[in-house]
């Protein structure tokens, strides 16, 4: 029997304190397409850092057709004939698809661009990739982008193939094309490795290894199973999806009449907005992408303010006040960019943790109280389960999951009374999303008002009481969550009104 | 005023202008290279600083414009060393680099000077001549030009075109850009950002220093404090205002270069507008371009920007 093509043997790697990879076997044969499916930050990045020579292992082995190897340079792993494709392109943009793709495959003093030029066009065709090689890649498209990227690891021969999440930035057709692609690397007998969170392109594999924490919890073949178990295999419980439960709705908590937002043109951002959210209540705010959400949230927080109109909490006109004031008195904001508006990527989890309340509680006389910050922090990083090896970490270290426990940590003390959650759960994993949603019920039952604006159609009807959909700035209606679909607030999010108001 | 527009004159002007660009356009080119690497030097004026020195101490010495050259261009390098080790290996911010290297050259070729120099009368030497090109001198006008100039002048005009085909089709080249447009990307490829980076700042720095040399061997007999004379951050404008291309930033320098030139002739003419006007031209020609030039396109992605391996 041959050897497979790659071998892992009990690879371990940490980081400080934390476990990226813990005890990692597995092994991809020939011709074969292993997925690689897991969590943010369950140690599949990490993985492919060490199998291209980015990371050297602390302990473990790696085995190329049964001969081990020691990676210890990105140069080393293209040498075995391991290519990586980034998730996040690595190109030149200033480069041609073909200067991007000769740099360190030529050895002589001139670039032979003839002959590179030839060999592309050669395997362009042979895999269907259409790409202009003497294109600049900064006038290609995002999905053009991608077959550059491509190209780079199909240029040198490679025998295992590591494609790190490569649908993110592919349209259905491009997907398509992509696994056609893939079919033909394994009719070649190329090895390749794809990590994902997608279900559906894990149930392309041919085998899929499962990782949780930094280990591998399982090997299956697709054939034999199924995506509730391999979901449940990544999360490591029975993932239900939540739904709202009946508690008793009080009175109105947060109000806005007639509320107007300018724009930067003709159109205003928000137009004559008006609804009221109730204790124990979730509002849902349903539209396509750029309809208002961020201006309906910006103005309850107090970050823009009205051009006429009204806002009110708890019977407190707070249209007028400044945002430091409207959080203090109870209202918590997710901001729709996490880095951008909810964290400082160069502070450590601990200062972050106390933005905004850095001159209250956390303060005396004049100077910050290290002790109270560092108690608050490993109070609220055991609370939410932050994954960080401790306070000071820097946020900007840490993954997409984490880093907004972090802000959920922060705003779900501050918010008593109010909570705004703006695409709370964009580009996270199953894992933390279900666990926001968890955070938002916990607030419902405080009796606290939420606003969550999602593009998740189907979350918002689980999730929330009432749902309200925003077209170009205006309310189109609102919807009861428990007797709505899907195609009601379609048609609603396409700016149609709705026919019966509820 | 008109005297300066004499035919002779004019002639006079442009061919002194061909020998002032040499000393531009060598450290213009070398600082080319350095920042299509992602360097930001500004040690240009320090490093061209040094090498006037170092050249000016073994021409005096030995009396060869050989080995001055040579000399000037090894002193070059160390100086190239020293701004990478601080750039490329300790991350430091590019400017801070740049200008405090300045302060030191600055600071310690007086040093130096002064200590070779005691008590005594500094040594000097008689300037190089020219090297007419047979034939091609006897070309009216431009014979006199362009080929009846000093060696190194010919040398930094051809490197123009050798730096532009270096950049575009050698790997090196190539290499060398990716390392200022999107230095994870060599990395990716298995490729040393640092060793790249270094190679920029030693050749770019070697081509600063022999400017440096040229400059004393072709028009000062010994040193003076700061000789260089801001040459070196009109090296460092000319590669702005040429949009990080060769021959545009060749265009630069000239510009640079035949202002100079017709301020050193207005002094000799004895035009009746005061000399230090025309000494002032180069300098705000070089903010003009800044101004009426403010394409960037061509620069670098990553300039400036110290590079963290992962």
């Amino acid at each position: 029997m041959t050897s497979p093509t790659l071998e892992v043997t009990a690879l371990c790697k940490s980081f400080g304190s934390v476990r990226a990879n813990h005890d990692v076997t597995f092994s991809v044969d020939a011709g074969e397409l292993l997925c690689l499916f897991g969590e943010n930050g369950a140690g599949k990045s990490t993985l492919s850092a060490c199998l291209t020579g980015l990371y050297r292992p602390d302990s473990g082995e790696i085995a190329l057709e049964g001969t081990p190897l020691r990676l210890s340079s990105a140069a080393d792993a293209i040498r075995h004939g391991i290519g990586l494709v980034h998730q996040h392109f690595v190109l030149v943009p200033d480069f041609t698809v073909l200067e991007n793709i000769v740099v360190g495959s030529e050895t002589g003093l001139f670039v032979d661009f003839a002959s590179a030029e030839a060999r592309l066009r050669q395997i362009c065709e042979s895999y269907g990739i259409d790409i202009d090689p003497n294109a600049r890649v900064e006038d290609l498209s995002v999905g053009e982008q991608q077959w550059a990227e491509l190209l780079k690891a199909l240029y040198f021969d490679a025998k295992l193939l590591i494609l790190d999440e490569p649908t993110a930035t592919l349209d259905v057709e491009g997907s398509k094309k992509l696994f056609r692609i893939i079919d033909k690397l394994k009719a070649d007998g190329v090895a390749i490795i794809l990590i994902t969170h997608f279900l559906e392109e894990v149930m392309q594999a041919d085998r899929v290894a499962v990782l949780r924490q930094g280990a591998v919890v399982g090997i299956k073949k697709t054939a034999e199973t199924s995506p509730e178990e391999l979901t449940r295999m990544m999360v490591g419980r029975d993932l239900k999806r939540q739904t709202r439960q009946s508690t008793p709705m009080g009175t109105a908590r947060l109000a806005l009449e007639s509320v107007t937002v300018e724009g930067l043109g003709e159109r205003p951002d928000l137009d004559d907005i008006s609804f009221c959210v109730h204790e124990g209540e979730i509002f849902g705010i349903a539209g396509v992408a750029g309809n208002g959400q961020r201006p309906l949230m910006e103005v309850i927080a107090g970050v823009r303010k009205p051009k006429s109109g009204i806002i009110s909490l708890d019977d407190t006109v707070i249209s007028s006040k400044g945002v430091h004031a409207i959080k203090s008195m109870g209202l918590g904001h997710i901001p729709e960019d996490r880095f951008a508006e909810g964290l400082v990527r160069d502070f450590s989890i601990e200062e972050n943790l106390i933005l905004g309340e850095h001159r209250g509680t956390f303060a005396k006389g004049g100077l910050l109280d290290f002790r109270k910050m560092a108690q608050n922090a490993k109070r609220l990083i055991a609370e939410f389960s932050i994954a960080a090896p401790s306070g000071e970490t820097l946020v900007g270290n840490l993954s997409g999951g984490n880093a907004q426990r972090v802000i959920l940590a922060r705003e779900m003390q501050l918010a008593s009374k109010v909570l705004l959650a703006n695409q709370p759960t964009r580009g996270l994993d199953v894992g933390v999303i279900d666990y926001i949603h968890q955070c938002l019920f916990n607030k419902k039952a405080e009796g606290v008002a939420v606003v969550i604006a999602s593009s998740e159609l189907e979350d918002l009807i689980a999730l929330c009481d009432r749902i309200g959909v925003l077209f170009q700035g205006r309310l189109m209606g609102i919807v009861d969550a428990r007797k709505t679909n899907l195609e009601e607030i379609g048609l609603l999010m396409a700016g149609h009104a709705l026919e019966t108001a509820v | 005023m008109s005297e300066l527009l004499s035919p002779e004159i004019l002639m006079s002007i442009m061919v002194a202008a061909m020998g002032g660009a040499t000393v531009i356009l060598f450290a213009a080119l070398g600082e080319l290279v350095t920042e299509r690497a992602g360097i930001w030097n500004m040690g240009v004026e320090g490093t061209m600083l040094v090498g006037c020195l170092v050249a000016y101490l073994v021409m005096a010495g030995t009396g060869s414009p050989i080995l001055a050259s040579i000399a000037a261009i090894g002193a070059g390098m160390v100086a190239g060393l020293i701004i990478g080790f601080m750039t490329v290996t300790l991350r430091v911010d590019h400017f801070v680099t740049g200008l405090g290297f300045n302060l030191l050259a600055s600071g310690l070729t007086l040093f130096w000077f002064r200590s070779y120099v005691g008590g005594g009368k500094p040594p000097s030497y008689s300037t190089i001549d020219t090297v007419p090109i047979p034939g091609l001198a006897d070309i009216p006008i431009l014979g006199q030009i362009l080929f009846n100039q000093h060696l190194l002048t010919y040398i930094a005009l051809l490197s123009v075109p050798v730096i532009a085909v270096f950049l575009r089709r050698t790997t090196f080249g190539l290499e060398t850009r990716a390392a200022g447009e999107n230095p994870q990307f060599l990395e990716a490829k298995g490729l040393s950002v640092a060793t790249r980076q270094y190679a920029a700042l030693l050749f770019g720095s070697a081509l600063t220093g022999l400017g440096g040399a040229f400059l004393m061997l072709a028009f000062a007999d010994q040193f003076r404090p700061d000789i260089s004379g801001g040459r070196g951050w009109l090296a460092i404008v000319a590669v702005i205002a040429g949009n990080w291309k060769p021959l545009r930033t060749m265009a630069a320098v000239l510009i640079f270069a035949i202002l100079d030139s017709l301020a050193v002739h207005a002094q000799g003419v004895g035009v009746d507008v005061p000399y230090q006007f025309f000494l002032m031209l180069p300098y705000v020609a070089s903010i003009g371009l800044l101004i009426l030039i403010r394409s960037r396109s061509g620069q670098p992605a990553k300039l400036g920007v110290p590079y963290l391996r992962h």
